[in-house]
């Protein structure tokens, strides 16, 4: 191979690396704010979850109970996701992941905007030693950043 | 000719090099748009606040350094919600203060230098004056500047004073300058309307400077985090155990939400592995208290306990260590409500183990 074919892909890898993955580092939490209503953001969240490769298992109501008991505002759901595979393989060897899994962000409303709320999937490396978890989460970390900065933009 | 044919792709190469790298959040310089990236989440798109504090108020602005914004940025408020960002580089943090300057007012010159009040009345003064918001011990109020679950009235919660991030943040006089001016627009009031003198404000600030006696020496080991999970092996197969954890729940009088295998949704309907049952369950007060004290705590609610067979016949049941929730949310409030949830948890978990 002539030396300027393998410098190009090189080269494009380096580009790939370096480009934007937005988000918000609160420490191991992820978080974006959405100028748009809660209804529209669910909306458009199934939708980039769905494009970078995840099939949305649920949309949880979790405060479901609330409207009956004099609360005003029900604004507040989470989304889980996940590949059926890597959920399977994660579980059956890492019991202690369990709990995380599958992988959720978490939906606000505030006022006219949302807000979304994710535990960073980078964090999970520190609960276990296993190098080819890390790869996973390393990637579910850049995926997750990739959904919200989407979202950002939105 | 080789050489000749390769310029096009290296000038293509470095004109993908210059663009990723102009493109790069990460790298950016832009106030704004950092702004728009680690800070708005909390504290609105326009600075006007949310789960952190307004960052907009001219009181506010005209009563801070840049260093002090600088200095907050880069600490934080350690167990009080606002991250450190250490992995910003100072060009960023200080495009970041521009922004935040160009709101309102320009910086105020203050005093550099210790104010030499009286601590021990400015104790005092602080139980009389301040607890009640910033609480006895200057810890800061609880909950956010939101709460899900009712109207968003955006309330503004009243800071930790007795925090590492705000003292290396807020030399004295700032501390002194917030406390004759107070806040307009937030429950802060100046010094005088709540009937303060000036030497009354100099004690108070000597007292709060004197929390700083109680940190941690920098460099001492924190205690390693909690671990992750709780987890209990089961001395029964796996559906009575399922029956067990219900019970135990329900004896509890926590009331069972729904149950589901853990991959439902995630593969075809009939295709779903039976043998890893996740139960939720919760009580509506429970779950107010936490959103109450923390909405991000929603990533978490209602509880949830799996149970699974493993691969050699053994079942176990996990949940979340809620140990783990104030460091994963660096807020220090959560502690005493996630050291009640983990008690349940393992009461119900136990259950199995019998
Ligand atoms: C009625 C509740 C209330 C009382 C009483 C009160 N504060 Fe505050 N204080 C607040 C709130 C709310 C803020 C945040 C204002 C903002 O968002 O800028 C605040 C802000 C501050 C700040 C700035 C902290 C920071 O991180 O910017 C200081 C310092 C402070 N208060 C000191 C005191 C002292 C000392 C007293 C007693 C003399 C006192 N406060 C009494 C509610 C109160
Ligand atoms: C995860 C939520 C969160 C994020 C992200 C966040 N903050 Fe904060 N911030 C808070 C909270 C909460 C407080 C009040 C701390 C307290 O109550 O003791 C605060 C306090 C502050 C203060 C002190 C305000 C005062 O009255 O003295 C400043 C300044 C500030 N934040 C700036 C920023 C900037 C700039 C960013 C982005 C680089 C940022 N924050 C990101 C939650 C956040």
């Amino acid at each position: 191979m002539r030396k300027e074919t393998v410098f190009l892909p090189a080269i494009l890898l380096f580009t790939l690396l370096l480009l934007p993955t937005a988000s918000v580092h609160a420490d191991h939490l992820l978080m974006v704010r959405v100028s748009q209503p809660l209804g529209v953001t669910l909306g458009s969240l199934k939708k980039a979850i769905q494009e970078q490769g995840y099939k949305v298992a649920r949309v949880d109501m979790v405060n479901i109970g609330l409207l009956g008991m004099g609360y005003t505002s029900s604004k507040y759901r989470t989304v889980f996701f996940g590949k059926a595979e890597e959920i399977r393989r994660l579980s059956r060897d890492h019991p202690q992941l369990v709990p995380y899994l599958p992988l959720r962000i978490a939906v606000f409303a505030e006022g006219d905007s949302t807000l979304l709320v994710a535990i960073d999937p980078a964090t999970y490396g520190e609960f276990l030693s296993d190098q080819k978890a890390d790869a996973t989460f390393e990637r579910w970390g850049r995926d997750m950043e990739r959904i919200l900065a989407r979202m950002r933009g939105s | 000719m080789p050489v000749r044919r390769s310029q096009p792709h290296l000038f293509i190469a470095i004109f993908l090099c210059f663009f990723a790298f102009v493109g790069n959040v990460n790298a950016t310089t832009d106030g704004a748009k950092l702004f728009a990236i680690h800070c708005a989440a909390c504290h609105g798109d326009k600075g006007d606040g949310g789960i952190g504090v307004p960052l907009t108020l001219p009181d506010f602005l005209t009563s801070v350094t840049d260093e002090y914004l600088f200095q907050t940025i880069r600490h934080g408020r350690p167990g009080r919600i606002m991250p450190a960002f250490r992995h910003l580089g100072d060009e960023q943090i200080r495009a970041i203060v521009e922004h935040i300057r160009s709101w309102a007012p320009k910086e105020v010159k203050l005093i550099p230098g210790r104010i030499q009040g009286n601590p021990e009345k400015g104790r005092e003064i602080f139980a009389r004056y301040c607890a009640r918001c910033h609480g006895p011990l200057g810890r800061g109020g609880t909950g956010t500047g939101v709460n899900f679950t009712r109207l968003h009235n955006l309330p503004i919660v009243a800071p930790g004073l007795n925090n590492p991030g705000f003292l290396a943040a807020a030399s004295d006089d700032i501390i002194r300058t917030t406390l004759l001016r107070g806040r307009r627009g937030t429950p802060m009031l100046p010094a005088a309307k709540m009937g303060l003198s000036e030497q009354d404000v100099e004690d108070v600030v000597s007292f709060i400077r004197s929390f700083e006696k109680q940190f941690q020496p920098a460099g001492k080991p924190a205690a390693a985090p909690a671990k992750p999970a709780l987890i209990a092996v089961s001395t029964k197969p796996f559906s009575e155990t399922v029956e067990r954890i219900e019970r135990a729940i329900s004896a509890r009088r926590l009331r069972i939400i729904r149950k589901h295998s853990l991959d439902d949704g995630l593969v075809a309907w009939g295709e779903e592995n039976k043998k890893q049952q996740v139960i939720y369950f919760g009580s509506i007060r429970q779950i107010n208290t936490l959103l109450a004290i923390d909405p991000r705590m929603g990533l978490f609610l209602p509880n949830r306990i799996t149970v699974m067979e493993q691969d050699d016949g053994k079942v176990i049941a996990t949940s979340i260590n809620p140990l783990r929730f104030g460091s994963l949310f660096n807020n220090a409030n959560l502690e005493h409500t996630s050291r009640e949830l983990h008690d349940t948890y393992m009461a119900i978990l136990q259950e199995i183990s019998r």
